[in-house]
């Protein structure tokens, strides 16, 4: 499964509507707020195996995966 | 220029109800909220009952992520403000830089709270929520109610123990009084039916240890042992006459005095000389000119806590003279438990509809007459009522009064 995949997956867990999500969707037009987005950063932690240090305010998800995808590598 | 204020609007979940109507119903027919504790599991504890709302469907009122990210106390809040707004039809029709919001909590989001303290102990400080600290503290129902309702104007979240909302109710009928805002939703949630705050609670020797649903709460009874923990949301639209008449409101009553007092004796005891809740008393029906003669309905603290009943009963001696012995008084905790944060505002609901409606609710699960205790408590049958006035009266840890006298509503 591709790192956007296992985001999506986490994302369903917030009532996101899931089908529609391309990495240009920003958190914004899924009413995911900056609390919000700590809170999935958090919940991929687990999900990866990694410590990431939130200092990045990613807008959309392509963002939030390429985020993930330089801590994992 | 001193302005009249009525109320127009009631929202509640209650462990009576889950709406005002299922609530005043209960109420009037002495049905109670009381039961088993089942919130958890009391098992090691000296409390085994609480009175729980129970079967509230949040989903009728709130999306899935606001159930998520607010605490259960803020929840209450929400639901009681939505069905309030709605039955006064004020929405829209208030400009909202004109509309406040007095929502308190005697405790806040202690369960999300505790809950981030096992991820902290568990997990260390990165498991801990960007959501506990907005979830937990205790004015967050006033601003999420105000997001939710678009109120603009003053809030303020009212922290005086189990006389919150009491004071909320009061204070916001200060302000629309004195010309700072038109409409104000005012009132109090609690969700505190949880080990910690029932094992402090317990500590402090404030809780029934009474195993009996039935007569666990008997507030003025002779064999009272404690309060019922209790908890919800209650809130009134408390707004100023001519903006009411202006939109054809329903007026439920008319709120006329306020008082707000401190014993400054000790952090839990009532001042056994019931200084501090008599000025109250009497500061609130001085400033409405309210007459006993003309019919006054008590609706006491009555928490069934041994000195509380016995310090109220001398206060209303104190305020009101012989007079005190003609007023018909009820704890309506004998059936709602106490619900701590949300009692005062569940009481000044039932002044309202016992003004409306002309019905008293009883105190129930009394059966022993206690000698400090000798005045007309409406015991177990509900009774008609015909007068003009009702006081509400709520005391706090910390030594907090607060009195609250309504009328029923006349044009002139």
């Amino acid at each position: 499964m591709s790192t956007f995949e296992r985001v999506v997956k986490i994302l369903a867990e917030y009532d996101v509507e899931t089908d529609a999500l391309t990495p240009e969707t920003t958190f914004e037009s899924i009413g995911l707020d900056s609390l919000a987005i700590v809170e999935i950063l958090m919940n991929c932690e687990d999900e990866f195996g990694v410590e990431i240090e939130l200092e990045e305010n990613p807008k959309t998800i392509g963002e939030f995966v390429a985020l993930l995808d330089s801590i994992v590598d | 220029m001193e302005r009249r204020v009525v109320i127009t609007g009631l929202g509640a979940v209650s462990p009576v109800g889950n709406t005002v109507q299922e609530s005043w119903d209960s109420l009037k027919t002495g049905r109670s909220g009381i039961g088993m504790l089942t919130k958890f599991d009391a098992t090691d504890f000296k409390v085994s009952v609480a009175a729980e709302v129970k079967g509230l469907d949040l989903s009728l009122y709130l999306e899935k992520p606001e159930i998520r990210k607010n605490d259960l106390y803020t929840q209450y809040a929400i639901v009681a403000a939505i069905q309030a707004v709605a039955d006064s039809g004020i929405e829209g029709r208030i400009d909202p830089e004109r509309f406040g919001v007095y929502v308190g909590s005697g405790i806040g989001g202690i369960s999300t709270t505790i809950e981030n303290e096992h991820k902290l102990l568990e997990g260390g400080p990165r498991k801990v929520s960007p959501f506990m600290v907005p979830m937990m503290i205790s004015n967050m129902a006033a601003g999420v109610v105000s997001i939710k309702c678009n109120a603009r104007g003053p809030v303020l979240p009212v922290v005086t123990a189990c006389a919150t909302s009491t004071t909320a109710i009061g204070e916001a009928y200060r302000a629309i009084r004195h010309g700072y805002a038109d409409g104000i939703i005012a009132g109090g949630s609690e969700a505190a039916t949880m080990p910690l705050a029932v094992a402090g609670f317990s500590s402090c020797m404030a809780l029934s240890k009474n195993p009996d649903p039935v007569t666990a709460c008997r507030p003025f009874d002779q064999n009272r042992d404690g309060f019922v923990i209790g908890e919800g949301g209650v809130v009134l639209i408390v707004e100023e006459l001519e903006h009411a008449k202006a939109r054809g409101a329903h007026i439920y009553c008319e709120l006329k005095g306020y008082g707000n007092t401190s014993d400054a004796y000790h952090i839990t005891a009532p001042d056994p000389e019931a200084g501090g809740i008599s000025r109250a008393i009497r500061m609130a029906m001085e400033q409405a000119g309210a007459l006993p003669e003309e019919g006054l309905y008590i609706n006491a603290h009555g928490t069934s806590t041994h000195l509380n009943d016995k310090t109220e009963s001398i206060a209303f001696k104190m305020a009101l003279g012989e007079a005190a012995y003609r007023c018909p008084i009820s704890s309506t905790k004998s059936m709602t438990g106490h619900m701590l944060g949300a009692a005062g505002a569940m009481e000044a609901l039932v002044c309202a509809k016992a003004l409306e409606d002309g019905i008293i609710p009883p105190t129930i699960g009394y059966s022993e007459p206690d000698p400090d205790c000798d005045l007309d408590y409406v015991p177990n049958q509900a009774r008609i009522f015909d007068g003009k006035w009702a006081l509400s009266t709520s005391l706090g840890f910390g030594g907090h009064n607060g009195a609250l006298v309504f009328r029923k509503y006349e044009e002139a």
